[in-house]
Parts: C-alpha cells; sequence; structure tokens
C-alpha cells in the first residue's frame, strides 16, 4: 500500500478564477468539512505537494505560473482541475484572453465540475485523485528500480 | 555510568523518534480539536513521513542532504547524552550545532524563502540561547554538578528554587517547538508569508530526515522539561511535563505571530526577568 493515500498534501492556485471556487476549496478546511481527518493537508509550496488543485480559465499570465508550479512538484503526482472555468473556459470561455480549461496548459488527471464547485465535490475530486496517485507511486517505484539496475 | 543508564540512551535513539511522532500527532489532533474539528488520526505524522520516502527528491545542491544528515546527528547526539545521565552542558552544545546544521541546509538552497527563513532561525536561536543556558547553570546551582543523572537525584524543592526559570523555559519552548507567536522560520500551519520558511527547497527524504529529526527534538524537550520535576519520581513528573508540554498547544492556538523585533525583546526581556533574576536569588534561597 502506498502511504501517499494516507497523507496527500495539495497546492492551491487560482489561475485567473473568479474566486468562487477558491472559496468552495478553503470551506473544505473548514471545521464542517475537516479533510485534515483524511490527512489532506493544504501545503501552499509545490516542492511540498502531491496534488496539484487549479481554479479557474488560464490566462498567459497565469499559465506561466500554473506550468512553473507543475514543473516543480515532484513526481508521483496528480492534477485536479476545480469548477466550469478550470474545465472548459466556463462563463469565460468565449473572452479574448482565456485559454479556457487547465488542459491547455498541463494534464489534467480528475475534472471536478460546477460553479460554483460544491466541497463535497472537491473532496470526492481529490479523493479519485489519490487511486491514480497511488499507481503513479508504484510505476515510479518501478522506474527507480530499472534506473538502479 | 551503569546498564541503566546506557539502556535508556539507546532506546532513546531506537523508540525517542515514535514518541516524538506521537507526541506531534497529539498536537494535531488537539489543535483539531481546539478549532473545533475532528484532526488526523494520531499517526499522522509517521504517514506523512513514510509518504515522503515514497516522493521524488528535488536536490538543489548535494551538500544539502549532507548538512541534514549533521542536522539529524547532533540531535541523536545531544538526546543520547541527556538521556545516558551525561553532561547538560554538552547535550545544549549538540542541539545548537545541530540546529546551525538545518539553517545551513536551508542557506545552501540559495532560495529567497529558504534565506530568509535561516536568518530568522539564526534570529530565534539567539533569542533563546542564553535562556537555555541559564537553565543549565540554575540545575548547576541547584544540584552542583551538570550530570543530569545527579540533576535528577537531586533536591525535591529544585523546581521551586528554579521556578523563575521554569518560567522563562516555558517560554522559549514555544519557539522551540516552532509554535506561534513565534514561528517565524517555518510553520506547522500551511499558509504564511514565507511559504515554508526554512524548508521551502527540501523535499521528499530530505524533508523526512527534518521531520524525523524535529521528533527527536520533540523527546529531548520533554525531556529538559522532565528535568524540573525529575526529582519528585517518574509517576509524578511525567505527567507534570506532558500537561505543561501541551499547553503549547493552547498558546499556539491563540496568538498570532510576533515580527521578529518583538519576538527578539519579548525573549529576551523574559530571559531577564526569570532567568537572571532567579540565577542572582539562588544563592539566597538554597
Ligand atoms: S467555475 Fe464559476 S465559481 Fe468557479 S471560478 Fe469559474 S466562474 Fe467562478
Amino acid at each position: 500500500m502506498s502511504f501517499l493515500k494516507k497523507s496527500p498534501w495539495i497546492l492551491h492556485y487560482a489561475a485567473t478564477s473568479c474566486n468562487g471556487c477558491d472559496i468552495e476549496l478553503l470551506a473544505c478546511l473548514t471545521p464542517l468539512y475537516d479533510v485534515e481527518r483524511f490527512g489532506i493537508v493544504n501545503t501552499g509550496n509545490p516542492k511540498h505537494a502531491d496534488i496539484f488543485l487549479v481554479t479557474g480559465s488560464v490566462n498567459e499570465e497565469s499559465r506561466k505560473v500554473v506550468e512553473n508550479l507543475y514543473a516543480q512538484m515532484p513526481d508521483p503526482k496528480a492534477v485536479v482541475a476545480i469548477g466550469a472555468c478550470a474545465l472548459s473556459g466556463g462563463i469565460f470561455r468565449d473572452a479574448y484572453n482565456v485559454y479556457g480549461g487547465i488542459d491547455q496548459v498541463i494534464p489534467v488527471d480528475v475534472y471536478v465540475p460546477g460553479c460554483a464547485a460544491r466541497p463535497e465535490s472537491i473532496i470526492d475530486g481529490i479523493v479519485q485523485a489519490l487511486a491514480i496517485l497511488e499507481e503513479r507511486a508504484r510505476d515510479r517505484k518501478r522506474q527507480r528500480k530499472v534506473v538502479a539496475s | 555510568m551503569n546498564v541503566e543508564h546506557w539502556g535508556l540512551a539507546v532506546a532513546f535513539v531506537v523508540l525517542g523518534p515514535l514518541l516524538g511522532a506521537l507526541l506531534a500527532g497529539l498536537d494535531r489532533r488537539l489543535t483539531a480539536r481546539m478549532q473545533s474539528r475532528q484532526g488526523p488520526p494520531l499517526l499522522q505524522p509517521i504517514y506523512d513521513v513514510l509518504k515522503l520516502f515514497e516522493k521524488d527528491t528535488v536536490v538543489v545542491t548535494e551538500l544539502q542532504t549532507l548538512y541534514l544528515w549533521g542536522f539529524l546527528f547532533f540531535m541523536v547526539i545531544s538526546g543520547f547524552i541527556l538521556f545516558l545521565g551525561s553532561d547538560l552542558l554538552l547535550s545544549l552544545f549538540a542541539l545548537t550545532v545541530s540546529g546551525i546544521f538545518l539553517c545551513l541546509a536551508a542557506y545552501s538552497t540559495n532560495s529567497p524563502y529558504s534565506n530568509i527563513g535561516s536568518s530568522r532561525e539564526l534570529l530565534l536561536m539567539m533569542a533563546y540561547e542564553p535562556m537555555l543556558i541559564i537553565v543549565a547553570l540554575g540545575f548547576f546551582l541547584v544540584a552542583d554538578s551538570f550530570r543530569v543523572s545527579d540533576i535528577v537525584a537531586g533536591s525535591p524543592w529544585q523546581v521551586v528554587q528554579l521556578f523563575g526559570i521554569l518560567l522563562g523555559f516555558l517560554f522559549i519552548l514555544t519557539i522551540k517547538l516552532r509554535k506561534s507567536p513565534f514561528d517565524l522560520s517555518s510553520s506547522h500551519h500551511g499558509h504564511q508569508e514565507l511559504v515554508k520558511g526554512i524548508t521551502t527547497d527540501l523535499s521528499g527524504s530530505d524533508l523526512a530526515l527534518v521531520e524525523i529529526g524535529h521528533w527527536y527534538e520533540n523527546t529531548i524537550l520533554l525531556g529538559w522539561l522532565y528535568l524540573f520535576f525529575a526529582p519528585w519520581g517518574v509517576a509524578l513528573a511525567l505527567p507534570i511535563a506532558l500537561v505543561l508540554f501541551f499547553a503549547e498547544v493552547l498558546v499556539d492556538n491563540t496568538h498570532a505571530r510576533l515580527k521578529w523585533a518583538t519576538t527578539l525583546k519579548a525573549t529576551w526581556v523574559v530571559t531577564g526577568l526569570f532567568g537572571v533574576t532567579n540565577l542572582m536569588l539562588l544563592p539566597l534561597i538554597t
């Protein structure tokens, strides 16, 4: 069993979101939802993070940051896109300045729909990301063995 | 130095981190309860560290890992000396050296966040180090020896004689445990102005070393606290030490972070007021 499942540390970045989804995301940390029950900690440091949670429709400015944060996270890692904006651009889709979706910029593993996404579905998204993370941890272990031999 | 002491010292090396991890886990649960949350499982810190070993380690410079091993090594040495019943002053110096190694590791990564983190850590060391020396001195004046085994076998009145020093020690314990209002260099809590301060650029197994070091440190600090009450026997002294230890959690949850200048001044004022005064009065009350 991988301990990644028991202690996923998350990194949250708002890539040009309206902050609606961010507030719902932070609500997960409050006493009502208390995600620390599952060992989930909001780190704010890409080098400590396992799961990258991104909200918003991404414009040129935030693209650089998203790519940079993603690159700084050590493997194994997973990405969860949260909210209609992060999935497809949402109501900003037709705006000239947005990329329209996190997957236009970095690979996304789990999509959490909603405008704003509800805390319950965000937690569910993270739990689904855990399964992916565990699989990656296994692959990574195999890769390390191959490199070592 | 008999078999019992050696046993205790070896037990510290093997079980010390486990006890430290339990203390950290209990700390997180208590914190959660104070915020009316349920909180993580008791063994969460252990899960965290085991997970960190599964992650890739991003290395900025090879030196950082070397320094971190230095940090861990001297931390273990410090605790080993303490639990062996040997020289308290030597244990204190090893603890300081270990702290310096952690700063060096953070400095070597060259990131501005780590740099500010380690500058603040050095500053905090300047703040609490005088008080730690006073604690050792106080014990020396009461027990007539720096040897931990002599202090443990000392007079039951020592905690009364050293009451001011105990208060001063509790004050700096907050700094040593990286609790608010003194968690300037690195905070347990996710968000702070410094990202993660001193550990910003450490990841994977490197970060795991830091965590294990902190577990040892928890045990060592509990040991220091225990020393004050040690002549009363384990059954009485250990619960008191534990209660005082976890009182820090309450302080952590009820205070906001201070600025560095205020921290330094406050610590030195407390050191002077309680530590030095107590030290000067000691000849009158022993
Ligand atoms: S999905 Fe809705 S709530 Fe979320 S960032 Fe976009 S507009 Fe705001």
